[in-house]
């Protein structure tokens, strides 16, 4: 099918943006890396009567590092992110590799798959593991929306429609943590059945901190926060990795559809959970934390 | 309907365009360019890909404006005149088409591909692959004509 007419602005200021976004709210939508919004657009699962597309916004075209953080611009491509980030962050360019496909990450926006809030994507569960946040901005003035606080629903933030991310914030994993991200999905590329993002460090012979997110098995994607108590403090052994995963999966009320059972899900949900873990404790030793 | 000024295989247009009509409706109906092919139209099975800025993306799901003041290409940029392009000659040398649906696609993102990996493995080769659908080959032919292609492009 073919996108429903609407009326179009491609403004040159963030301010005009916001100032489009304010007269409009739910009738508009923002168009970035349009991975998203046009498949609604062209099967008309979405008719929004305005469209705001950011993409002349250069402003928003920003990679800055800073103190144990990088702030991405709303604009940053995945593409350009997971090429930046191979030698500087290769969490951030493993998640980004499971994206779409390439010609999909050309376009494609960090900021644009975290407002779009699908519950089987990698972003939104980088975010929540890495305990990011996003800065939203509107004609009223700016917050910053942590990840906890972000993903209510499947396809549903706690933004309001006169909002705009302008930047994304993500920490950095502390210096010789280790990291571990997997997923299961039907073909490479597709959205996942299942992923896990994990980052462990480790002090000793005692793992020290533990984050571990989950996707594909909630509607939105989850923390697993008692696991990570359960391994917090313990000798990185093969039991403790094996009692954090159960605990992992134990907490999920995943779904059922026609790709996966929800059983299913959660039995990978624990199998990835104890890869992922042991993944990033194997990083976090070889890097002599 | 707004003006949109854009190269598609060097030769410029200017069109009056709907902002709702894609990128790949608007050089199959408004420039006659129907080499860009369209299936699902959801960003998955890659025929329409085309290059932006040299770089692959799905015509599908961009929007026509979106491309004011941008070069393309498509697959009636990459002969010379009545000679195929080596990647095309690889396609058709080992045959990796039958019905040619997913072929303009594939060939343009195999071309921004070879341009990035000259040298590429076949498993680098079956990774590109997975952004595409093929009904038809099964895909063991359109790997096999990559390899040779590459090999013609970068002795």
């Amino acid at each position: 099918m073919k996108p429903a007419p609407f009326v179009y602005h491609d403004p040159r200021t963030i301010d005009e943006t916001l100032a489009v976004l304010d007269r409009h709210r739910d009738e508009a939508k923002i168009l970035a890396g349009g991975q998203s919004l046009i498949p609604l657009l062209n099967f008309r699962l979405a008719r929004p009567a305005v469209v705001v597309d950011i993409n002349r916004l250069p402003a928003l075209d920003g990679i800055r590092e800073e103190d144990g953080r990088i702030a991405i611009g709303a604009l940053v491509r995945q593409r350009r992110l997971e090429l930046w980030s191979r030698q500087r962050f290769p969490l951030l360019a493993d998640a980004l590799g499971h994206v779409g496909h390439l010609a999909v990450r050309t376009r494609g926006t960090i900021a644009g798959s975290l407002a779009h809030a699908d519950p089987a994507a990698e972003l939104p569960a980088l975010l929540v593991c890495l305990e990011g946040s996003v800065m939203a901005r509107s004609a009223a003035g700016e917050r910053e929306v942590h990840a906890s606080e972000l993903f209510v629903s499947p396809l549903t933030t706690s933004l309001r429609a006169d909002e705009l991310i302008t930047e994304v914030s993500l920490p950095r994993p502390t210096e010789g943590a280790g990291w571990g991200f997997l997923e299961v999905a039907r073909r490479h590329g597709d959205f996942a059945l299942v992923g896990v993002a994990a980052v462990v460090a480790i002090a000793g012979d005692r793992i020290e901190r533990v984050r571990l997110a989950l996707f594909g098995c909630g509607s939105t994607p989850v923390r697993a926060i008692r696991a990570e108590a359960t391994l917090a403090g313990q000798p990185p052994t093969p039991d403790a990795i094996s009692a954090a995963a159960h605990d992992a999966a134990a907490a999920l009320a995943p779904d059922g559809d026609l790709h996966a059972t929800a059983a299913y899900r959660r039995s990978v949900a624990r199998t990835l959970s104890a890869r992922a873990l042991g993944m990033a404790i194997h990083r976090a030793r070889r890097s002599g934390g | 309907m707004r003006e949109v000024r854009l190269s598609v295989n060097g030769q410029e247009y200017l069109r009056p365009v709907e902002a709702r009509r894609t990128l790949a409706d608007f050089l199959r109906e408004d420039l006659d360019l129907t080499g860009t092919h369209l299936g699902c139209e959801q960003g998955v099975c890659g025929a329409c890909t085309v290059l932006l800025e040299g770089e692959p993306v799905r015509a599908c799901l961009l929007l026509a404006v979106q491309a004011d003041g941008a070069r393309v290409t498509t697959v009636e940029g990459m002969a010379d005149g009545d000679r195929l392009h080596p990647l095309q000659e690889a396609f058709r040398a080992h045959h990796a088409l039958q019905c040619g649906y997913c072929t303009p696609g594939i060939l343009l993102t195999a071309l921004a591909f070879l341009a990035e990996h000259p040298r590429p493995t076949r498993d680098e080769i079956r990774e590109m692959l997975a952004g595409t659908l093929c009904r038809c080959t099964g895909y063991q032919f359109i790997v096999d004509a990559v390899a040779a292609a590459a090999r013609t492009m970068s002795p």
